[in-house]
């Protein structure tokens, strides 16, 4: 092994130009890959944390998976029925606050409950339809980031003026209302409410910043015209990954039906798993691409050196030996090529983070999030690592593969 | 009874292609442990084709090699590779030493390859080869910074790292010039002397007179057969 390290250090060395350019395509696939991976796994983390953040980790709703049977169907057997009608006022959640103490006594995390409804805003001639949830600032908190994305008042500020509402940046921009202004909530049936603007917040999510409002309850319930219903839980867990299990265990208990942030967002996450296969394939690529450089020069120094082959194997060493000499040539290019693609990923990864950039979702100057990982480098060199043999073994294979009579037979 | 060091069998090689052709037609031959052979003939008569069979380097298309008792039509390539190392070490007519290397580690690649000295062992014998080949001052040195007659003899030192039973050499001062050709056929000599069992193609009668038995090959086939004695007598042992 000493001596095929010897010989293959001795045609590396000899060539530094080629080999330098060898390392340097390696250099450059790693580098750049780790780039890659660091930014959109960085970005990726940034918007599911922002996601997480942003919405309940799981909702119960008031209502369940199928229809629920009716009860002419159990009286009368009946074989159909149509034109039910199914959908009236919301049954609302029963006895909400035992359901929730005795979800509290296993859930790990909280659980607070809300109205949920619609309503059409109107301010100085704007109408716009949003969604309203009438919350309790309370428990709010622990179930929510609201408190922390306030960006004017407080939630608490909420039963301190009448009929207060939180509205988001974005949504108030466009309606051109600032906190203390009032605005007209007009509810499904036609129910009509003065309500104070009691403070601004920013999700950074636009679809929440744009038409969603948080109310008390109260005013919420009246708006539905429902008093004292609650038509929605939400969940928020100390590890949201668990939000998937939870909520079906949630959902066998309670019967209502649970809704997990992965299965609310399922359209989302798996356009990220289109993403992630679009973003391996063409970094494997890269990888590939960049080991070129490496087939070159093992193409090229196999066929200088079919001479000194054929002597190798005529002196009676083995051709696996003889190959592995070719495929130590390479490893050599490709660690020296992966060392140094790896301190130039982190260089770039580096780079990038001190750039910031305008994101338009929040409206704030923010650096890229880049995810530094270890993985990344081991995956990148060990993938790069194999590239580099696989260039080199097929050019080696087909070199000393060949008899040595016929390489000395032409020479002599 | 003198042990028969090298065996060939009705050796033949042809070359299929669009012109099929037969470098080696049924040759027959024993060389005994120590003896000194020598292969003359005309340019294209056959006999590199003849010594690649003889080396292990090529396969032959019908007969039989067989180097020190043991048959070898049925080895497998990596087993002739074995054979190659270490039972018969091959001169070339150029060379073919290693030019990033030095004599001595040129020398060393055949011990090396085989691993079954130590380091400190390979190096002593290694240079002790040289030194015996009169190289002593020159083992540092590169293949390009030697003359003709000096890459051969370490191309012969090379051939005997391993202590091999048999040297084949293929014209090995057909490059050389007068001087080098003596010391190169000397050295030669004294190996045979020493009882290992040189086989050598040459083209220079005067050398091939200091054999101690020599065969002419025309056409791929043994033509005549003189020495002394002792020739004739082994192949009738042998068939
Ligand atoms: N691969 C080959 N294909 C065709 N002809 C060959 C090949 N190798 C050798 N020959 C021919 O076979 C003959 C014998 O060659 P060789 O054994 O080298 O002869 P010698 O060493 O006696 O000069 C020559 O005429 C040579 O041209
Ligand atoms: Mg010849």
């Amino acid at each position: 092994m000493k001596l095929l390290f010897n010989i293959a250090w001795t045609h590396v060395s000899t060539r530094v130009r080629q080999t330098l350019v060898g390392m340097a395509g390696v250099s450059m696939g790693v580098g750049f890959t780790i780039m890659m991976a660091g930014l959109m796994q960085g970005s990726q983390l940034d918007f599911l944390r922002q996601l997480v953040d942003t919405m309940p980790h799981i909702t119960i709703e008031d209502e369940r998976r199928s229809v629920p049977t009716q009860p002419a169907d159990q009286e009368y057997a009946a074989v159909q029925m149509s034109d039910i009608a199914n959908v009236g006022k919301r049954p609302g959640i029963k006895y909400p606050e035992s359901v929730m103490s005795s979800l509290r006594s296993w859930i790990p995390g909280d659980v607070a409950p809300s109205a949920k409804s619609t309503a059409i805003i109107n301010h100085g001639g704007a109408r716009i339809g949003i969604s309203l949830t009438g919350i309790d600032p309370r428990r709010e908190v622990h179930v929510s980031k609201l408190a922390t994305q306030m960006r004017e008042g407080k939630i608490e500020d909420l039963s301190r003026s009448p009929n207060g509402i939180l509205m988001g940046e974005a949504l108030a921009e466009k309606l051109g209302v600032k906190t203390g202004n009032t605005v007209l909530l007009i509810g499904g049936q036609g129910i009509q409410l003065n309500s104070t603007v009691a403070g601004l917040f920013r999700s950074g999510l636009r679809s929440i910043d744009e038409s969603q409002i948080y109310s008390l309850m109260g005013p919420a319930q009246i708006i539905m015209g429902q008093s004292g219903v609650v038509n929605q839980l939400r969940l928020r867990l100390n590890d949201p990954m668990l939000a998937q299990k939870v909520a079906a265990q949630v959902e066998a208990q309670t019967g209502y039906k649970s809704v997990s942030w992965q299965e609310a967002n399922a359209d989302l996450l798996s356009s990220f798993t289109v993403r992630d296969f679009i973003v391996l394939t063409v970094m494997g690529a890269m990888l590939l691409t960049s080991s070129f450089a490496t087939y070159n020069i093992i193409s090229t120094i196999t066929h200088e050196k079919r001479q000194d082959i054929a002597i190798m194997k005529s002196l009676g060493m083995r051709e696996y030996a003889v190959r592995r000499i070719f495929i130590i040539e390479a490893a050599i290019i490709g660690v020296v090529g992966i060392l140094f693609g790896w301190v130039l990923g982190y260089l770039l990864c580096y780079g990038w983070s001190k750039i910031t950039i305008f994101n338009p979702l929040t409206g704030t100057t923010v650096p890229l999030s880049i995810h530094y990982s270890l993985t990344h480098y081991a995956v990148v060199g060990g993938i790069s690592l194999l590239c580099c043999a696989g260039a080199a073994y097929f050019p080696a294979r087909k070199a000393t593969r060949v008899q040595p009579v016929e390489i000395i037979r032409g020479a002599s | 009874m003198s042990e028969i060091a090298l065996q060939a069998v009705e050796l033949v090689r042809r070359i299929e292609g669009d012109v099929a052709h037969t470098l080696v037609n049924g040759i027959d031959l024993s060389v005994k442990k120590g003896e000194f052979l020598a292969i003359t003939g005309p340019s294209g008569s056959g006999k590199s084709s003849l010594l690649y069979l003889l080396g292990l380097l090529d396969a032959p298309s019908e007969g039989e090699v067989i180097i020190c008792g043991e048959p070898t039509s049925k080895l497998s390539e990596s087993e002739r590779a074995d054979v190659r190392l270490t039972k018969c070490g091959f001169v070339f007519q150029f060379h073919f030493l290693l030019p990033e290397f030095t004599s001595l580690d040129n020398v060393l690649l055949p011990m090396r390859a085989a691993g079954k000295m130590s380091e400190p062992e390979m190096r002593e014998r290694g240079l002790s080869l040289l030194g015996s080949l009169g190289l002593g001052e020159h083992a540092n040195k590169r293949p390009n910074q030697l003359s003709g007659g000096q890459r051969q003899r370490v191309a012969i030192a090379r051939a005997l790292a391993n202590r091999p039973e048999i040297i084949v050499a293929d014209e090995p001062t057909g490059a050389l010039d007068t001087v080098s050709t003596q010391q190169v056929f000397k050295i030669l000599r004294d190996i045979a002397d020493q009882g290992q069992t040189v086989v050598v193609v040459t083209h220079d009668p005067a050398l091939a007179a200091r054999a101690d038995r020599r065969i002419h090959i025309v056409d791929g086939k043994i033509a005549e057969s003189t020495g002394q004695g002792g020739g004739e007598a082994v192949c009738e042992m042998a068939t």
